[in-house]
């Protein structure tokens, strides 16, 4: 496309031709009522004039007869100006006057009328009049009129004037257009150079402002707002596949040499046992990639469908599956659970973080001093508008300092990487917990951690929730 | 692991089963075809949703292992296309997506059961046996189980062993109820967890081995002959072991 090609195909263009059109329109109407108001005006004024002009005639017609009128209108004949004047007899013969032919059934009319005439002399040219037409008594009938030349030049001269001034402003309109066009495309060509370096990988380039603050600038401004947003996303992201390649290398390098020692292992029964591990590390690698997969659904918000969640049975079904697990541990286990604590969201997933904290709290929460007791609760409480679950432990807690660094992936104290895991517990509470729009909170629990989730507390009625199954009112049934 | 079971159960349940693997990967369904026949049983392969739906309707299977995406149909239209032709034969659907949201969809389109790759093959194994016999006419019916001298009583919530009541937590009334429909048979960690939990997560810490050494506690303690069994490497069974 050439660049005029552009040019004419721009919005700023088209408008100007459209608003030329327009301004061309409205001024033709303007020009065309004036011409009408003019008209009018001088119309009525001559009007008056003729009636005036008759009234006078009559007088003398009335003082000194027909000789008298005579001299009148001779009088008023010699005189300079676009009057004229006939007088006819009964009979409808012209006695005295300055017009030679006029159309027939002119002398008839008793209203204000406009008609074409010829002057004595003047065999060709036709000239208008605007005339009225007085019957005196004994039948004359008298016309006076006046020549309306200068009506007819003034209109040329209006029609003249808006013929030319259309020129001027479709002209001048059409110019600006293209001016305005060439300037805004200029800056939206500038616009889209940027993009597609943008596109070619320079993320750190930026759309031109102008500095004006007009429409153009504030979309540049978003945009370059929203790229400095998924600039900030993607270093994001590009961080975490380093962390993942990073700590994904150490396990496959274990099942890596596990494999090849099983290769070289000549006992059967070694060999078996060198292969159970393999299996083993696949595993853990596996669980790896589903929680890091887990993690990544519950951040980019494309978690499962989010229903009405008991979190009070929820967390009296978790605190139950593990108390069993803790007082083997010879860890005393307590809950104290509010009851109708309703949530919109996953229950699997609500018991997957409860899960995971308790797992942690089995792990990590063992009192350093020896002979302290180590002790688990799980409590579930309304706040306000949330609902906080707390799992509180009494071991060596987190100091303030880690608090945040923790949530993040593959992230291990120092204390603890002797224990197996992976460092992804943490982080995958504090995704749901996102997810359901709330928040995984770490707290001193003097001595030891307090992992508080929370929920906002929905605001449905709690009859909307799924009718319990009809194994649970089987178990209820036992009670 | 099978030389203690009664021989009749051994017969029909665990050797005899005849199973069809529809599955596009080959190695995959090679090593499956070859496990499966390791065990005693017969196992057919089909590569495509097409060629699957095909044997499926026409051959007299007792398993179904479909995995969910497959060349020309689709795992779950395969299954749901069975069940508009009322062939009800049971399907273990095996899938790369494990979200719960997936075991839904799976469960709905007609599947019996949903099995996340990968998989240990104790645990498929463990799956199959459980939807092969309830082909074969199950007891989910029955309000009443019995093993050896143990009975439990679905209606009246009632437990007991050689005559004597055994009061059981209700959560420990469904785990024992479930291992006793499923007498004689491996049930594994996560069935457990799915069965009598509802919950389709794997928690790091033993929790299920926990509940199961409490409720052996109560149910085979001070009697000579153990019921409540360990597979080592696989999950729990409860059976009869005099016989």
């Amino acid at each position: 496309m050439t660049a005029l090609g552009k040019l004419f195909r721009t919005t700023a263009f088209k408008l100007a031709v459209v608003y030329s059109i327009v301004f061309a329109a409205a001024a033709s109407i303007v020009v065309f009522n004036v011409g009408r108001q003019v008209r009018i005006v001088l119309e009525d004024q001559i009007a008056e004039t003729l009636d005036a002009d008759i009234r006078g005639l009559a007088d003398q017609y009335s003082q000194g007869g027909v000789q008298q009128l005579v001299q009148s209108i001779e009088r008023r004949i010699r005189q300079p100006g676009g009057d004229i004047y006939l007088l006819t007899s009964f009979a409808g013969d012209p006695i005295v006057g300055n017009i030679a032919t006029l159309p027939k059934g002119v002398l008839e009319q008793t209203s204000l009328i406009e008609t074409i005439y010829q002057r004595p002399g003047e065999s060709k040219a036709t000239h208008h009049a605007l005339a009225r037409v007085f019957t005196l008594s004994g039948n004359y009938r008298l016309l006076v009129g006046h020549d309306v030349e200068e009506l007819e030049n003034l209109r040329r001269i209006l029609r003249h004037a808006l013929a030319s001034s259309l020129g001027w402003l479709v002209l001048i309109g059409a110019v600006g257009g293209l001016l305005v066009a060439r300037r805004v495309l200029m800056r939206v060509d500038a616009m889209s150079a940027s993009a597609t370096a943008i596109m070619g990988g320079d993320l750190a380039e930026r759309l031109p402002v102008g500095g004006s603050g007009d429409e153009l600038d504030r979309l540049a401004e978003n945009l370059n707002a929203m790229l400095t947003r998924i600039e900030t996303l993607l270093k994001g992201m590009k961080e975490v596949s380093d962390n993942i390649a990073h700590d994904l290398r150490t396990p496959l390098t274990r099942l890596r040499n596990n494999a090849d020692a099983a290769m070289r292992e000549l006992d059967p029964q070694a060999q078996k046992l060198s292969l159970g591990k393999v299996i083993e590390d696949a595993d853990e690698l596996i669980k790896i990639f589903d929680a890091l997969l887990m993690i990544a659904r519950a951040e980019s918000g494309s978690g499962p469908k989010m229903e009405l969640v008991d979190v009070t049975q929820t967390a009296a079904d978790v605190a139950e599956l593990y108390e069993a697990a803790a007082e083997e541990r010879g860890v005393a286990f307590g809950s104290d659970i509010e009851q109708g604590l309703m949530v919109r969201g996953s229950r699997e997933l609500i018991a997957q973080a409860l899960s995971n904290l308790l797992d942690n709290g089995l792990k990590y929460g063992v009192p350093p001093a020896p002979g302290a007791s180590a002790s688990l609760r799980l409590s579930a409480r309304r706040q306000g508008s949330m609902a906080l679950i707390a799992v509180e432990d009494r071991g060596p807690g987190v100091p303030p300092e880690d608090r945040d660094r923790v949530l993040e992936r593959f992230v291990r104290l120092e204390a603890s990487r002797t224990l197996p895991g992976s460092g992804l517990g943490l982080s995958l509470v504090a995704a749901i917990a996102r997810l359901h729009g709330g928040a995984l909170k770490l707290e001193d629990n003097a001595p030891g951690l307090c992992a508080i989730v929370e929920l906002p507390i929905a605001s449905g009625p709690p009859q909307l929730a799924a009718p319990p199954r009809l194994e649970q009112l089987n178990v209820a049934r036992a009670h | 692991m099978l030389s203690g079971l009664p021989f009749s159960m051994r017969r029909r349940y665990m050797s005899d089963m005849r199973l069809l693997v529809i599955e596009d990967d080959s190695d995959g369904a090679a090593y499956l075809v070859k496990a499966f026949r390791e065990q005693g049983h017969v196992a057919d392969h089909a590569a495509d949703g097409i060629e699957g739906y095909a044997r499926a309707s026409e051959g007299d299977y007792d398993v179904l292992i479909v995995d969910r995406m497959l060349p020309k149909l689709d795992g779950l239209s395969l299954i749901s296309s069975l069940r508009a032709q009322k062939i009800e034969t049971p399907a273990l659907i095996l899938s790369a997506l494990g979200q719960v949201d997936d075991r839904v969809k799976g469960l709905r389109a007609g599947g019996d059961d949903y099995l996340p790759k990968p998989y240990a093959f104790s645990e498929l194994l463990a799956r199959v046996e459980v939807l092969a016999r309830r082909k074969g006419g199950a007891n989910a019916q029955e309000t009443h189980y019995h093993v050896a001298d143990l009975e439990l009583d679905r209606l009246s919530h009632k437990v007991s062993r050689a005559g004597k009541d055994i009061p059981l937590q209700p959560r420990e009334f469904r785990l024992l109820e479930y291992l006793m429909r499923h007498a004689g048979q491996v049930v594994t960690r996560t069935m457990l967890l799915e069965n009598v939990w509802d919950y389709h997560f794997d928690p790091q810490t033993n929790v299920i081995d926990v509940h199961i050494s409490r409720l052996r506690g109560k149910i085979d303690k001070g009697h000579a002959v153990q019921l409540l069994h360990t597979i080592r490497g696989a999950g729990y069974m409860i059976r009869d072991g005099a016989r």
